[in-house]
């Protein structure tokens, strides 16, 4: 029992998915979960609702609206094409965009909840030092907020390993390109290939099971560091 | 008695004389491919009509239902995507009885019409970027677009282009929201009513691939159930189910 080259691009192709939406991701949640924290307008709760939409709605939702927006007669899709750039359904670019979306919430939301537990007092007293507000940001709220960092980190990682119903819709299943693993997982089970579709499943399990226990272990070492 | 309530008494009383005729009605559960999703909706609802018997259809992927027949599923009929799956469940001794219900038609689509002037013409210059096809491995209709490519020495040109559907009904969505230009899918799916829906089309001729038969099968639950063995001879009786299904696009 050995794994074949359509399996391990799969798996090559999953994990360099992750990584560069777990990049992007975390550019992407850290200003919004810091204007979530302390903006004052009524949009909030608007904002936060949106957020954490992909919590809720399906993901072959999400990756059929995915596929009409950016396909060619979508307006995103529309708007990509007088830039004179492609449009990203069935590429690895279309996917980045999908697996942002998907797991945004799993992103956004741990880091709101560290910054809103650091609470106004550190960055007043860190503003009464005369720290300008980019060194307040720097210097005590991300310090301060790392363990929700490192908890956005890893969830948003695993998620997008996981996730099938986006690819599914808006991939096309090209190896190398978009056929990741829980797609190739399917693939084996509709082909009645057993076997490749335990052991990549089992891996799987593995896998998310290795990373959860990681982050609890990790999230209580803090605490009683931090206590 | 005011005349609604009296055309409901009415209404009653002509299903008290009807009910004798229909005591022996039965239920039956019934997996179908989803390429054979909406034939099928119509043909139960006249075989019900005919039978008084029950029919409760659940559609999905052949290879999903196989799976779950395999682990005790409820069915007691099985119209499946292609002839592989039936045999290998007659050979497994989970199905009693094996026919042939439909043949499948594989058509070029595209949205735009004229795009496909009714010949391969269209692959030949290779002007698009995307050629939809459904997964060669896992749905018959993927399988006999590459037979075609093959034969028309298209393949090695046009690979690199494919992007793949996980079934034919996805990839008929790829070709529909314009994500590719066009896209080998059944001609079920383009027409309506006998006539081209919309887009422009090439009827790829049946000799070009191995003919994609879609087969039906009784399984061991369904053996001794009353409405499961009606409906499987219903769908081979000449008459309206054969209509229909020719009306949808499938040969037989």
């Amino acid at each position: 029992m050995t794994l074949t080259e359509y399996d391990i691009s799969a798996i090559t192709l999953t994990l360099q998915l992750a990584a560069v939406t777990t990049l992007l991701l975390m550019l992407i949640a850290t200003p919004l979960a810091w204007w979530l924290t302390h903006t004052q307008t009524r949009w909030r709760a608007a904002v936060t609702a949106l957020v954490a939409l992909p919590l809720v709605l399906p993901p072959t939702v999400l990756g059929f609206y995915l596929l009409v927006l950016l396909g060619p007669r979508g307006i995103i899709g529309q708007w990509m094409q007088q830039l004179g750039l492609d449009t990203l359904p069935f590429t690895f670019g279309g996917l980045v965009v999908g697996s942002i979306i998907f797991s945004l919430p799993f992103a956004v939301q741990p880091i709101t909840n560290a910054f809103a537990a650091i609470g106004a007092r550190p960055i007043e007293v860190a503003a009464t030092l005369r720290a300008s507000q980019w060194d307040r940001f720097w210097s005590v709220a991300v310090p301060l907020a790392r363990p929700g960092f490192i908890t956005a980190a890893v969830l948003a990682f695993a998620h997008t390993v996981g996730e099938f119903g986006v690819v599914l819709m808006l991939g096309g299943n090209i190896p190398g390109e978009t056929r990741v693993l829980s797609v190739a997982i399917y693939d084996h089970v509709e082909a009645l290939e057993y076997t490749q579709a335990h052991l990549l499943s089992a891996g799987l399990v593995v896998f998310s099971f290795v990373v959860l226990l990681m982050l609890g272990r990790h999230s209580s070492q803090w605490q009683r560091v931090s206590a | 008695m005011n005349p609604p309530t009296l055309s409901l008494c009415l209404r009653f009383a002509l299903l008290a004389c009807l009910l004798p005729a229909t005591a022996h009605a039965g239920q039956a559960h019934i997996a179908v491919a989803s390429n054979f999703a909406a034939p099928m909706k119509k043909i139960a609802a006249q075989f019900e009509q005919a039978t008084g018997h029950t029919l409760t259809l659940s559609t999905g992927a052949t290879g999903k239902f196989y799976a779950q027949i395999k682990h005790g599923a409820p069915f007691d009929v099985f119209l499946a995507a292609d002839a592989e799956t039936p045999a290998r469940l007659m050979r497994e001794g989970d199905a009693v009885q094996s026919q042939t219900y439909a043949i499948g038609r594989l058509v070029l689509w595209s949205d735009r019409p004229g795009y496909i002037v009714g010949d391969d013409a269209v692959l030949r210059q290779n002007r698009f970027k995307r050629l939809a096809i459904a997964n060669p491995k896992l749905a018959p209709y993927g399988a006999a677009a590459v037979e075609v490519l093959t034969q028309l020495k298209l393949i090695d040109a046009v690979q690199k282009k494919f992007v793949i559907g996980e079934n034919i009904a996805q990839t008929y969505q790829f070709v529909a929201s314009g994500n590719a230009e066009l896209g080998f899918v059944a001609l079920s799916q383009v027409i309506q009513d006998g006539r081209l829906a919309g887009g422009s089309v090439w009827v790829v001729p049946a000799s070009f691939h191995t003919p994609i038969r879609q087969d039906a099968v009784l399984l061991k639950r369904g053996e001794h159930n009353d409405a499961a063995r009606a409906l499987f001879d219903y769908l081979k009786t000449p008459g309206t189910a054969l209509t229909l299904i020719r009306s949808f696009g499938y040969e037989r």
